[in-house]
């Protein structure tokens, strides 16, 4: 009797400091904020005020304009950092290409970086002076320096190239792992049948290697809906706020103006997205597979 | 040099070519910040590609332990990160443990709700966290950076996944010979989760030693910050920038990940991917 309540409270025991750690930091908060999203903070108490919070959002341009900042990064940066690393993934997966391991290394050094320091050091490689190193580079090979910070366009795209320079080796080593995957004989198959490389590309490469793909994506998109530390350092969310991301919004409406009640309800509104389209992704995975 | 069958056809050429100018785009920025971290600001502002030695070194030294805590903020930072590191892993092997080997009620329900909140957004937990870490008198304490991260998922489903291929036949002749659950974990199911505990220690690591928002929201007083968050500080808007001795700062907050990575290499990436090629 004793003996088997000890057996069935085992998992339970093992189990029970990870719960602990959850249900108090991570599910409670997720209600706890839930619930501030429809009221309003003021001098240490909260008071109920129905769905104003989430009016207030999508009446507030400065939150629109956000949400159209994130978004343009987001399509251009995913897209251009998983190309990318696939290129750069299938050269590596290549079996007679030297020096792998050096290449992959290099590749992979700027996840190492901290996202501080990195921010920093972008925020003066692209200054606008003529002396930046980007600018330096760009008029030596005849483009003439560019006004990176003055320019919405310009500054979404520091955010854009920083982003993907810190993210691209990462990926790409997530794509080297399904690519080993895809077994070698269908690529000796297919140039005993006279395929060419682009064809195999197509026909082999992508679908082998498309539900990791589609894995690297949701990381992506996730990671960058979430961006934050890149444009509040780099570009501190200028100029104009034309750089400035939903998270930043939330970061400024939470702590800077103390807005809980704003704060919470973006925050549910940015789960919400982040939720669907990580379902519609999966949903893609699987219906290709 | 390469008189072997090979055929350096266009392709090949572009390959390599595609490969090295990556490679420098990937390297450039580190050599840049190492030789502006000895420069002082108007030569970092003045000289685009100066890829010499500016001998400021030491008053960009004098500067960064003047504007900031160096050592203390360098001693906190792996202090969360270590702490974090450890907690994680215990508390990660044992619940991967039990959602791997055990059958009780609830598992699939708990298991759902946690695959569910791993796609939740930091920014819906970090008001009210901020809210209970005040009321615990966590503000400013390394504690309240480590607990509220202290659910590491990511790390349940690694162990789990890293579990669910060893067979349950051993464990049931251990309980068999009388050895106690505790021993069972420690003695068998640790020694199979080895490789995937130090997987999970260095992306743990590396994720809290570089971490920014929570901690810069949490951490009140210089003293007590993370080298991210005194960093960040040193350049606030307004202020006199003292660019060379950030870029020091950020050499030196590199370094600690940098020796990780050279000594150990494969297991580090190996690492690094952890989370999200198992998970």
């Amino acid at each position: 009797m004793k003996k088997s309540f000890w057996k069935k409270a085992t998992p339970y025991l093992f189990l029970l400091p990870f719960l602990l750690l959850f249900f108090v930091f991570m599910i409670y908060p997720m209600f706890y904020s839930f619930a501030i999203s429809f009221m309003k903070y003021k001098a240490g108490n909260f008071s109920a005020v129905g769905l104003s919070n989430y009016r207030y959002l999508l009446g507030d341009p400065l939150f629109k304009q956000c949400i159209f900042n994130t978004v343009v990064i987001l399509v251009f940066q995913v897209p251009v950092m998983i190309g990318l690393a696939l290129i750069l993934a299938c050269i590596l997966n290549g079996k007679e290409l030297r020096g792998k391991a050096f290449f992959r290394l290099c590749i992979f050094l700027p996840i190492l970086i901290d996202t501080v320091s990195y921010s920093i050091e972008f925020s003066l490689l692209f200054n606008n002076k003529e002396t930046g190193l980007v600018n330096t580079f760009l008029s030596m090979i005849g483009i003439g320096a560019l006004p990176w910070m003055n320019d919405g366009t310009l500054a979404k795209a520091i955010i854009v190239i920083a982003v993907t320079w810190r993210w691209v080796g990462y990926n790409m080593i997530i794509l080297l792992s399904g690519l080993q995957a895809i077994p070698k004989e269908l690529y000796e198959a297919a140039s005993i049948d006279g395929a060419g490389r682009i064809k195999k590309f197509f026909y082999i490469t992508i679908p082998g290697v498309w539900p990791v793909l589609i894995f690297a994506v949701i990381l992506a998109v996730n990671g960058t809906l979430q961006l934050f530390t890149e444009p509040y350092l780099i570009t501190n969310g200028g100029p104009l706020n034309k750089t400035m991301t939903i998270v930043q919004y939330l970061y400024n409406m939470g702590f800077k103006k103390f807005n809980y009640g704003v704060a919470s309800a973006g925050a549910y509104l940015l789960a919400v997205a982040i939720g669907m389209l990580t379902w519609m992704q999966l949903r893609v995975s699987r219906r290709d597979t | 040099m390469m008189a072997d069958k090979r055929r350096w056809n266009a392709g090949t050429v572009v390959e390599y070519a595609f490969l090295i100018i990556m490679c420098i785009i990937c390297v450039v920025p580190f050599v840049w910040t190492f030789f502006s971290a000895t420069q002082n600001s108007t030569q970092i502002w003045q000289t685009g590609m100066a890829f010499h030695f500016g001998g400021n070194l030491r008053q960009n030294y004098q500067d960064l332990l003047q504007y900031t805590h160096l050592w203390k903020n360098m001693w906190n930072s792996a202090v969360i990160a270590i702490v974090y590191t450890v907690l994680v892993c215990i508390v990660d092997a044992m619940a991967g443990y039990a959602f791997a080997k055990f059958v009780f009620k609830g598992r699939e329900a708990i298991f759902f709700l946690c695959m569910t909140a791993l796609f939740i957004p930091a920014s819906v937990t970090m008001i009210p966290l901020y809210i209970m870490m005040s009321g615990m008198k966590l503000v400013d304490s390394a504690w309240g950076v480590i607990l509220p991260a202290g659910a590491g998922i990511f790390g349940v489903f690694f162990m789990r996944q890293s579990l669910m291929d060893y067979p349950d036949e051993l464990l049931e002749s251990a309980r068999m010979d009388g050895a106690s659950e505790l021993r069972i974990f420690l003695q068998i199911v640790l020694p199979v989760l080895k490789p995937s505990i130090a997987a999970l220690s260095i992306l743990s690591f590396v994720q809290r030693w570089g971490d920014y928002l929570w901690p810069m929201i949490v951490l009140r007083t210089n003293e007590n910050q993370t080298m991210p968050v005194t960093l960040a500080l040193m350049i606030t808007p307004g202020t006199a920038i003292k660019y060379g001795a950030v870029l020091l700062g950020a050499c030196i907050s590199l370094a600690p990940i940098l020796i990780l990575f050279l000594v150990l290499q494969k297991n580090f990436i190996d690492g690094m991917m952890a989370g999200a090629l198992k998970g």
